[in-house]
């Protein structure tokens, strides 16, 4: 029953993926395309941690600076070809995620905001004021990963909107079959109980402070790897990425969406990344809106967006 | 040898000495009750045997082994498990995930595993929900088994608790109230389960008001007031104990209000 609600979200999402360019006006949607699964990536990762696991992050954007400046630096420090600076990048978010989880998440209560907050600050002035090595506010430029030509060599040419438009989509693909795996197996379950019950968790066998760690090491790496491919794509990094507003950004789109469904998690994505194209002036006030949509959603659809829908449908086909 | 042992157990809060210096133990296939007026420390009592609270004085030993302020999920380990008087259910949880939840020692694998859907996990899985549907059918919930476990009556909750508390194979088994808010069927039934429990070889520790029930399925009561053990004994020397009678009287009345449930 649930294995097959798996494959059905999983195929509504690949359907999506493949069919919303037949109604791209211009070439310029593919990049907004692609910018929507990225976001949207970061934001599965969260659902895992939010909504399975009930824990709350306010610095994720720390791990995707991460996992954007080590494919800016990398390639030109270590030698490493970029797609391994993205494995990286992941390791190392997972790694700070299991120095930071493991002494705080022990601790009852909301100390994982508190030490996330620091930590994605701390993340973001490391990358503007170490001028020397990211080129501090202005950003740096990141290497090609040779994708387009590998592929051209193979008789495939694509714009490069088209290439990361496909590239995201499959990662986010990838990422949402690994977090629809995870909601029905044990850990997920362990972790949807300590998020219903720490005391009766516990006393079933879940080691809480365990799970909620592993929760948090794998949001960080979706994170990282979101951040990843922002850099690839762009080709260019600005500590912005790292920034506090990214991270409210993510969260505010998990809460939208409905933080404790895949799909939900993507449309989250989708509205908060093109609100600012299709309107400039949310772009001016992005705080502002943001803001107003997580105390709308708090207010009138505490589930979020996606499953609010899909309960009134149950509702009204009962 | 017995298998629960507990010896002079105490804890305050604050100056309240909530649990002082009680010393019982449990057998496997015996029936152990713990009664007392509201308020006596039974709650406190089973917090501390189970690791929730770390106990001021005494000692919890569980097969012979010192387990004293061991942490709940390494108690699960060794074979304790318990239900709560005041329900903690994974209510945005189907009744069957509930269950599931309880076989977590059983299931769980690798954390790659669960990631990939690795086809080693499945067919424990498949075993794992058949003996969830069976406990549910013990407990007559296997109708409910996909319904979100918040839409269920308390009555039902409480045989929840207890499905789940057993779905981890449970050598000891503690009951705060299971009884509490059930109709007299719905009591009977708890009542038929708890006597096929402890002949299947289960240590049962019960706090349970219903004072006809206590009679009747206890092979041992443990009499607290004001975190006090008054007496012991088996259920016809305890109810005939002067003590106890002046415990009942000077509050509550054993037999009456089962459903006055405190924090
Ligand atoms: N965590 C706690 N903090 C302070 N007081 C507590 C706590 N837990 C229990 N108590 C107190 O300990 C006493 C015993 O409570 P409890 O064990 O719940 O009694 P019973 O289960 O026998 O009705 C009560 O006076 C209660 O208020
Ligand atoms: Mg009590």
């Amino acid at each position: 029953m649930t294995r097959r609600m798996k494959w059905i979200q999983l195929g509504v999402l690949a359907a999506l993926i493949v069919l919303l360019p037949l109604l791209f006006p211009s070439g310029y949607y593919y990049r907004v395309g692609a910018l929507i699964f990225v976001n949207a990536l970061s934001v599965v990762g969260l659902v895992i941690l939010i909504g399975y696991a009930g824990q709350i992050s306010l610095g994720h954007a720390g791990f995707a600076g991460i996992g954007a400046y080590a494919c800016a630096l990398a390639p030109e420090h270590l030698g490493l070809h970029p797609g391994l600076a993205v494995l990286l990048g992941a390791g190392i978010s997972g790694v700070m995620a299991l120095l930071i989880g493991r002494p705080i998440l022990r601790l009852k209560g909301y100390y994982l905001a508190v030490a996330t907050l620091g930590f994605g600050i701390l993340v973001s002035m490391v990358l503007t004021n170490e001028r020397a090595l990211t080129g501090g506010p202005d950003g740096m430029v990141v290497a090609d990963p040779g994708l387009r030509d590998l592929l051209r060599d193979l008789g495939l040419r694509l714009s490069g909107g088209e290439l990361w438009y496909g590239v995201s989509g499959l990662v986010l693909l990838v990422g949402a079959w690994i977090a629809l795996n995870l909601l029905d197996s044990p850990t997920g379950r362990a972790m949807r109980a300590l998020h219903g019950s720490e005391v009766a968790a516990a006393t079933v066998g879940i080691d809480v402070a365990a799970q909620k760690l592993r929760a948090f090491v794998i949001s960080a790496v979706y994170a990282s790897v979101a951040g990843s491919l922002l850099a690839l794509q762009n080709q260019y990094v600005t500590p912005d990425v790292a920034g506090f507003l990214h991270s409210v950004e993510m969260v505010t789109m998990a809460v939208l969406g409905g933080v404790g469904s895949v799909l939900g998690a993507t449309l989250g994505a989708a509205i908060l990344t093109l609100l600012p194209q299709v309107l400039t002036v949310f772009a001016e006030y992005e705080q502002l809106v943001l803001g107003a949509v997580m105390i709308g959603v708090m207010i009138f659809l505490p589930q979020g967006l996606l499953p609010s829908i899909a309960r009134r449908l149950r509702g009204t086909s009962e | 040898m017995s298998l629960l042992e507990v010896s002079g157990l105490g804890i305050s809060f604050g100056g309240l000495r909530a649990v002082e210096d009680v010393s019982f133990s449990v057998s496997p296939g015996e029936i152990v009750s713990v009664i007392g007026p509201n308020g006596a420390g039974k709650t406190t009592l089973f917090n501390m045997i189970s690791g929730i609270y770390r106990p001021g004085r005494g000692s919890v030993r569980l097969n012979g082994q010192d387990v004293t302020a061991t942490a709940p999920h390494l108690l699960a380990r060794m074979g304790l498990s318990r239900t709560f008087q005041n329900l903690q259910i994974f209510q945005e949880m189907t009744v069957l995930d509930n269950v599931l939840a309880g076989y977590h020692l059983t299931e769980r694998g690798p954390v790659w595993a669960d990631l990939l859907a690795l086809p080693s996990m499945r067919r424990r899985a498949a075993e794992v929900r058949r003996g969830a549907r069976d406990l549910l059918a013990r407990v007559r919930l296997d109708k409910a088994a996909e319904q979100e476990a918040g839409s269920l009556s308390y009555g039902a909750l409480k045989r929840l608790e207890i499905a789940r508390a057993l779905a981890l194979g449970p050598k000891i088994l503690l009951l705060d109230e299971p009884a509490a808010g059930c109709n007299a069927v719905e009591t009977e039934e708890i009542d038929h389960l708890i006597a096929e429990l402890a002949a299947s070889g289960i240590a049962i520790l019960l706090v349970e008001h219903d004072m006809k029930l206590v009679m009747r399925i206890s092979s041992h009561i443990v009499v607290l007031d004001h975190g006090q053990k008054i007496a012991e004994g088996d259920p016809a020397t305890v109810s005939r104990n002067p003590a106890v009678i002046a415990a009942y009287l000077g509050t509550d009345a054993p037999t009456e209000d089962p459903a006055h449930a405190d924090g």
